[in-house]
């Protein structure tokens, strides 16, 4: 930036610095072991764990695609029953957790902390 | 005295003290649970904690995390498995003693030298914060540059991890914090254009990532391995207590000591307390034999030190707004949204609100002692909660939280990257806490840099020239030249 000497750009230019000396050090100390380059957790293999970590992935995703045009509850209990399922429950846990939680997660946070949860598709019937 | 009475009637209301009861059974929950944290806890309070006036918004997060470190020790016990990290140095230890049945001694001892250990941590910073914060009145940009340069480096080299790992863990949260409007030039960085990466990222979401979504991860990929239970019968907890406390009177002191001082250096806290307590208590110990066997001495000094350092860590984070420990370093953020800003002055300013934080704390350790027999009682039934429940609903929780900080699916973005992110560094290494503490230091950071850099007219001489500034310089570069001067004195015989 013209006319001040210690500018915007001093600090990230430090960090910058600072993460291409870690960096190639730990090119460095990568290099002399033998170990693989990619190595996948030992979960990975089972199917019950793997189902179950991209299931949370996947609501995760689900809602920050889907949450502003099917709304908040929608959303949640599609998110929440697939949670449930996937982790080994039985469906009558499932669709009682599925419903109970946004709805408990509604009076809280809508009702009572007025936090403007998206109503969506929901919009005409908001209450 | 007026400060005082005041504090009291801020604390001493039925709606705080209902807050105080509330976060107090929450605490016990989820430290009691494997796999969920205090530092989980305290990620999850804040969005409530959003809602409160800010006395009973600390008093919330006070107890829950003094209640989840004690809680920890419970499934050490019964299951094999650390609550909380902060239990793990000694929970091969609690085991091997409810399988010798002694399981009610573990559990007791557990109890009662938490509540001595959270007392004397509370003592500590009733007296030192407010004596620790004259001195600080004296500090300018120089002092205030190198003390949290030395915070970040004492984070880095106390965390049981690869120092390199650990700096770039540090730099990349001084690279989040760097985003934004709010440098000290006002100067749009790594923006590229977007509204939402103009006003920074906002911490709280990315913590909830961090300590919560990453935590719940792990937990869902072991969600094929069931959990089996010790038989523990268990009486009256505390007999024998008085004839340990006898028996153990150093230990229990080193270990509240010890737990105080680390937790309040920057970036160490309750988990890395134990695991040098336990180390210490096995060094100094006469029965030296008998530790992992089943011996009580290692889980006195331990547990007293794991709950001391949680005071411990909030003596830095209001003093000078640098957290002890990561738990603090998610308090500094509420501290702030509600007008506490940390700092020396916070003492003149708003002496009534930080007295009734330190009426919490002896509060809270003192209503430990009826809730935790109640939670060593019910722990069969706290720990039989299905867990395909649970994760499910806290997973909710927070994604509900991280919007609710903004009211914007953006919070939500970042909790996902940041909690993916997190999962990733952990299992390779790379710890977690020296990137948070970069996140919330860096702006206090490259703040005092630069005003320094102008004042000295870029002379890096004047950094070290008052004696305090030298002082604290000296003591960051020990710290960061301490591992290789370690390796050079092994190399010569």
């Amino acid at each position: 930036m013209p006319g001040q000497k210690f500018g915007p750009a001093w600090f990230p230019g430090l960090i910058a610095v600072g993460l291409a000396i870690c960096g190639a050090a730990l090119v460095y100390k990568g290099a002399r072991r033998t170990v693989p380059w990619v190595a996948f957790p030992e979960w990975m293999q089972r199917a019950q764990s793997r189902a179950a970590v991209i299931g949370v992935l996947a609501g995760l995703l689900f809602y920050i695609l889907a949450a502003d045009t099917l709304g908040f509850h929608l959303t949640a209990i599609a998110i929440v029953g697939l949670w449930v399922r996937i982790l080994g429950a039985s469906w009558r846990v499932t669709v009682a957790v599925g419903v109970l939680a946004p709805i408990v997660i509604h009076l809280a946070f809508y009702k009572l902390l007025r936090v403007p949860l998206p109503w969506g598709l929901l919009e005409r019937w908001a209450f | 005295m007026g400060v005082l009475s005041q504090a009291f009637a801020l604390v001493f209301d039925w709606y705080v003290l209902w807050v105080i009861l509330g976060s107090a059974v929450f605490g016990l929950f989820v430290g009691a649970v494997p796999g969920l944290t205090a530092t989980m806890a305290t990620a999850l309070l804040v969005p409530v904690t959003f809602f409160m006036p800010p006395v009973p918004a600390i008093a919330c997060i006070v107890t829950a995390t003094a209640m989840a470190i004690f809680a920890g020790d419970i499934p050490s016990c019964l299951l094999r498995m650390p609550g909380t990290p902060a239990s793990a140095a000694y929970t091969d230890e609690a085991y091997a003693m409810t399988k010798k049945g002694q399981g009610e001694i573990a559990l007791g001892a557990s109890l009662v030298f938490s509540v001595i250990g959270g007392l004397f941590g509370t003592a500590v910073l009733i007296l030192a914060a407010p004596a620790l914060a004259e001195v600080a009145l004296k500090f300018s940009s120089f002092e205030y540059f190198w003390l949290v340069l030395l915070g970040l480096m004492s984070a880095i080299f106390l965390a049981h991890a690869d120092p390199l790992k650990g700096i770039v863990s540090l730099l990349v949260g001084l690279l989040v914090a760097s985003v934004g409007l709010d440098n000290p030039a006002g100067f749009p960085r790594f923006t590229f254009g977007n509204a939402e990466l103009a006003g920074g990222l906002t911490l709280i979401p990315i913590m909830i990532g961090m300590f919560a979504v990453s935590e719940i991860i792990r937990n869902v990929a072991a969600i094929d391995r069931p959990w089996e239970m010790a038989q523990a019968k268990i009486g009256n907890i505390f007999r024998g207590m008085w004839t340990l406390t006898k028996r153990y009177p150093a230990p229990i002191l080193r270990g509240s000591v010890l737990g105080t001082a680390i937790g309040a250096l920057p970036g160490a806290g309750a988990d890395i307390a134990a695991w040098m307590s336990y180390a210490v208590s096995k060094k100094f110990s006469r029965e030296r034999e008998k530790f992992g066997t089943g011996h009580v001495e290692g889980i006195i000094e331990a547990g007293a030190s794991n709950n001391s350092a949680l005071a411990g860590a909030w003596i830095p984070a209001l003093v000078f707004g640098i957290p002890g420990d990561s738990i603090t370093a998610i308090v500094i953020g509420v501290l702030y949204i509600k007008g506490l800003n940390p700092g020396p002055t916070i003492f003149m300013n708003n002496a009534p609100a930080i007295y009734a934080i330190f009426l919490v704390f002896i509060l809270a350790n003192l209503l430990m002692i009826p809730l935790g027999i109640a939670a060593i009682k019910g722990a069969k039934q706290m720990l039989r909660a299905p867990r395909a429940v649970l994760l499910p609903v806290i997973l909710l929780f927070c994604v509900v939280g991280s919007f609710a900080i903004n009211n914007s699916i953006f919070g939500v973005i970042l909790m996902l990257g940041f909690g993916l992110v997190a999962y990733l560094m952990e299992e390779n290494g790379f710890p977690v806490a020296p990137a948070i503490l970069g996140m919330v230091l860096g702006a206090m950071l490259e703040e005092n840099f630069i005003s320094s850099m102008i004042k000295a007219e870029g002379n890096p001489v004047a950094f070290v020239t008052r004696p305090i500034a030298g002082g604290l310089a000296l003591a960051t570069f020990i710290i960061l030249l301490w591992p290789l001067a370690a390796r050079l004195l092994r190399r010569k015989p």
